[in-house]
């Protein structure tokens, strides 16, 4: 994953560590590489990292055992499913309205063109 | 470990002001990145912290006394500038080893160790190093000698892109397992801009920034669109910059983004590069 400064470095900490465990790199149960993995990995301070991964436990996705390390929660997975599934709309649908909009393409056609996309991806 | 305060430090080359009125506050623990164009003043602060000049007026003290040749205290700090304090002759392996009889934490194997990650030749004389070996070692004495405070003053000048990316990382990772405060000089914001928390931005001489990062970029944000469009959304607005593109214009702004813009208007965050350039233009 590259980094970008278009939102906060800690957030894209925490949504790549989300990828892991919905794709299943990270089981539930399984322990996460550790602040410092992430810290030297991405170049980032390791508070910002920290930030990013105290989302994910205050969320109750990760967890962390003193003195050995930071696991997945069981039922992770499920939950950021269904947490990605409610943010959709504003993360997805509602920037390619306005897209749409701007180069005059219906709603038809947008229905159109998901359902060609959908059966081909 | 104690704060680092320096108070209404000034400093005269003849006629020049190079520093005026310098107050802030070095914290442990923490990775600074201290910013300014070329004859800011930078350097020249780095040396009054680090006992080589004398400030004219001010003071920087820790617990209450004056660092300046104050022993105690400079042994607390280790400074990589832009000299080499070793003698031409000497070669690689004795500097390595020279440094650590001042410096009673100094780890001799994570030295070599990062020697080797570095490939540092090391009986090589330090007069035959390239520029970027020359800063090569100076950075992994720093990152050896286990001070409470490390000033690094331009430590990539001179690294190729693979070892940048190295030193960073092992900064990092020193930092990660072993914090102290690291106060880094550099006109490679970009690359460090992920790494620094705090941000102190140096302008003719003053302070102009002295604060986190994240709070830093909350302030600026860039508004880009059709000129027309952009010219009235600057209206009462601090504008630090513009450029234009045909009818196309971008304004760079201080102060917080408004949630009840108008749609046909681009908005982006400024990154740490970008405001600096604006705050810091003429």
């Amino acid at each position: 994953m590259e980094l970008n400064q278009d939102k906060p470095i800690f957030q894209q900490i925490a949504e790549t560590i989300e990828d892991g465990i919905i794709t299943g790199s990270f089981g539930e149960e399984e322990q996460i590489p550790s602040i410092t993995d992430f810290s030297v990995m991405y170049k980032i301070n390791p508070a910002t990292a920290n930030k990013g991964i105290n989302l994910l436990v205050d969320e109750e996705i990760v967890y962390k055992k003193r003195g050995v390390g930071m696991f997945v929660a069981a039922g992770a997975v499920k939950r950021l499913k269904e947490k990605r599934q409610t943010q959709f709309y504003e993360a997805y649908i509602s920037r390619l309205i306005k897209e749409a909009k701007k180069l005059n393409i219906s709603s038809v056609d947008i229905i159109a063109m998901i359902e060609r996309g959908y059966d081909n991806e | 470990m104690s704060s680092i305060k320096i108070e209404g430090v000034g400093k005269n080359y003849g006629s020049t002001r190079a520093l005026s009125d310098i107050n802030l506050t070095f914290e442990p623990d923490k990775i600074y990145g201290l910013l300014g164009r070329n004859g800011a003043g930078k350097t020249t602060l780095l040396n009054i912290i680090n006992n080589r000049i004398f400030a004219d007026e001010g003071n920087v003290s820790m617990d209450g006394k004056t660092v300046a040749e104050n022993e105690e205290a400079q042994s607390k700090f280790y400074f990589v500038g832009e000299k080499m304090l070793f003698p031409d002759s000497m070669k690689v392996n004795k500097a390595i080893k020279w440094t650590g009889q001042f410096y009673p934490d100094f780890d001799l194997d994570y030295a070599l160790k990062l020697a080797e990650l570095f490939e540092l030749p090391l009986k090589k004389k330090i007069s035959g190093l390239s520029t970027g070996y020359k800063s090569i070692i100076k950075n992994i004495l720093a990152l050896s000698v286990n001070t409470p405070y490390v000033f690094l003053d331009e430590p990539v000048l001179g690294l190729d892109a693979n070892h940048r990316e190295l030193f960073y990382k092992m900064l990092i990772q020193k930092f990660s397992e072993k914090p102290a405060a690291y106060i880094i000089s550099t006109h490679l914001i970009e690359e460090v801009t992920n790494i620094i928390e705090d941000v102190v931005i140096i302008k003719k001489g003053q302070i102009i920034k002295n604060e986190s990062k994240d709070s830093l970029l909350s302030q600026g944000y860039s508004v880009s669109g059709a000129a027309a469009k952009v010219d009235a959304y600057i209206q009462g607005r601090t504008v630090i910059g513009m450029d234009n593109l045909g009818g196309l214009k971008s304004a760079y702004i201080l102060g917080e983004r408004q949630a009840d813009a108008d749609s046909e208007l681009e908005f982006s965050s400024l990154d740490l590069q970008k405001l600096f350039i604006q705050l810091t233009n003429i």
